[in-house]
């Protein structure tokens, strides 16, 4: 079964949040950036164990420029085979899927995975565009997925609780919490993701259909406003008659 | 052009978070109409935030969740209706949905909006896991936008809607939903607008009566950090946080949570804070409204005594 998991670069989740340029670049000051957790601990944990069980192999996709290599290296060291770099910066959800899509779709892939959405951007767009650009199903918000053969059985969130689907490969599956437990690469995997191929292609002509015009943080709290522990209950009519919150 | 919102049902009525997504296209200043999957008997509550026609879908291959036949629906309804922009809410059949409309109909999506778009068009939305928002704007003639719950007035319109039905014909799914667990008929905890929450300062999931008590009397859900949720002394669906879901309710009430900047960033848009922590150096405090330094344990039973005095019914 070939497997593409689809990863973004993201800052580190105690990264300081700040902007610069007239609020209209983050500031990667001082910045560690990190495989986006969803994309790591649950897409690409979850495909290796479906590789480990059934043979077969995983890809790593990345859009992004070449600053992004040592994150796609990572993502080899816990031990997928080859990874894919499409050499654009990404700002604009759909256009990033337009590139995905068309190299998913000339390679052939029996699975797509991403991470339910990004710790940046939060945008939770990615699976389902390049399902839709694929004409693929797609399964959102998957916690778990077993493959019988070709079919998979998928529990997924939905509102107000969770679903067990049953679908065909090919699909594209959206990882959230559950699907696998994190791994950390070891020194083996870390030297042999040196050598895996890490191959980089151009992408495709298209437009951004949003761009991002500034950032800005939020208004910063007031002072905290203490109530004495002996007369806990005190809070509650602070929050009916100051707060008239409840 | 009028503006297109989906709309989900759930128990026999309309998800409030359709509802907040109706109120927000009817802000937009644009006809709106609302196409309601699956059945309402509130519908007139549509109209109430906005809506001025209703279009009920009726199709049985729409009865399970199925984003694309949903999203395929949407798509004719809107050309029926010369729709340009779709708004739907960001809960979790928003979030299926929308990306496939974007990707199907050429349309920028903005995912998560906090606020009506500007006079330039631009449209808040919160970024980096709520530690900061994006302006964005969107360059093609057709929009889809999403809208965080609970975080815009839901304003009345009180119009009445015109209910018509939408018979619309939609491929087959290569889907098959083969079960449902519905946790629990509360709301989800991304709507609810107050949320009691605790961490490892509770020493044990033994000691959860005295949170479940204390959401009750104030009507509130319960929700937890992520130690806890990761050492199953809570269900997962409750971790707050970076990594869990975030939230925004109008209060939210930390319990034993020494207040982590990955917890922190699932919150720190709810409108009050409240720390209750025996560490007066919990980082948590310096993002609180209201904060008592004291033990949990003796703390919270006196807010449940006078939790019980007070009249929550209004």
């Amino acid at each position: 079964m070939k497997i593409l998991v689809c990863i973004s670069k993201v800052p580190d989740t105690t990264a300081k949040i700040a902007f610069t340029d007239n609020q209209t670049k983050f500031d990667t000051n001082g910045v560690q950036f990190i495989i986006n957790p969803y994309d790591e601990w649950y897409a690409l944990v979850r495909a290796l164990e479906l590789k480990e069980a059934n043979g077969g192999n995983v890809t790593i996709l990345n859009v992004g420029t070449a600053e992004n290599d040592p994150t796609i290296r990572k993502a080899l060291a816990i031990g997928a085979d080859d990874a894919v770099r499409i050499n654009m910066d990404p700002t604009d959800a759909l256009a990033t899927a337009t590139q995905i899509s068309t190299y998913a779709k000339e390679n052939g892939f029996d699975l797509v995975f991403t991470g339910k959405e990004t710790i940046d951007y939060n945008g939770s767009q990615l699976g389902g565009m390049i399902a839709a650009q694929m004409d693929l199903p797609y399964v959102s918000y998957a916690s778990k997925l077993d493959m019988n053969g070709n079919t998979a059985t998928i529990e997924r969130d939905i509102q107000g609780g969770k679903e067990i689907v049953e679908v065909d490969a090919p699909f594209v599956l959206s990882a959230a919490k559950g699907m696998a437990e994190a791994r950390i690469p070891n020194m083996r995997g870390i030297m042999a993701a040196r050598t895996k191929p890490l191959n980089v292609v151009e992408p495709v002509a298209c437009e951004n259909s949003t761009e991002v015009v500034s950032y800005e943080l939020p208004a910063a709290k007031g002072d905290c406003k203490y109530v004495d522990a002996e007369n806990a209950g005190v809070l509650l009519d602070l929050l009916r008659n100051e707060a008239k919150i409840i | 052009m009028g503006i297109l919102v989906y709309v989900s049902t759930s128990n026999n009525q309309i998800n409030k978070s359709a509802l907040e997504a109706i109120s927000y296209a009817a802000q937009c200043g644009d006809s709106v109409t609302a196409v309601q999957f699956g059945e309402a008997a509130d519908q007139a509550e549509a109209g109430k935030f906005g809506a001025d026609k209703i279009l009920k879908v009726s199709n049985a291959k729409l009865n399970d969740f199925q984003p694309n036949l949903i999203a395929e629906a949407l798509m004719k309804a809107a050309e029926a209706e010369g729709a340009d922009t779709i708004v739907l809410s960001h809960d979790l059949s928003g979030k299926a949905v929308a990306p496939i409309l974007s990707a199907k109909m050429h349309a920028g999506l903005v995912t998560g909006a906090v606020a009506l778009p500007t006079a330039e068009g631009t449209i808040k939305k919160g970024v980096f896991s709520g530690k900061a928002y994006a302006n964005v704007k969107i360059n093609t003639a057709k929009k889809i936008i999403t809208v965080t719950p609970n975080s815009i007035d839901k304003k009345e319109f009180n119009k009445t809607a015109a209910v018509a039905d939408f018979a619309v014909e939609v491929g087959d799914s290569r889907l098959k939903v083969v079960e449902q667990k519905i946790e629990s008929a509360d709301l989800p905890l991304t709507e609810a607008i107050k949320v009691v929450s605790a961490g490892r300062g509770l020493k044990g999931p033994e000691n959860w009566g005295i949170i479940e008590d204390l959401a009750k009397e104030l009507g509130a859900a319960t929700a937890c950090s992520r130690p806890v949720s990761d050492m199953d002394w809570r269900p997962h669906h409750e971790h707050v946080g970076q990594t869990g879901v975030a939230i925004r309710p109008n209060l939210y009430i930390a319990i034993g949570i020494s207040g982590a900047i990955q917890h922190l960033a699932g919150v720190n848009q709810s409108k009050v804070i409240v720390v209750i922590n025996n560490d007066p150096e919990a980082p948590f405090f310096k993002s609180a409204d209201y904060g008592i330094v004291g033990d949990a344990f003796e703390v919270v039973p006196k807010l449940i005594e006078k939790a019980k005095s007070m009249d929550f019914t209004s």
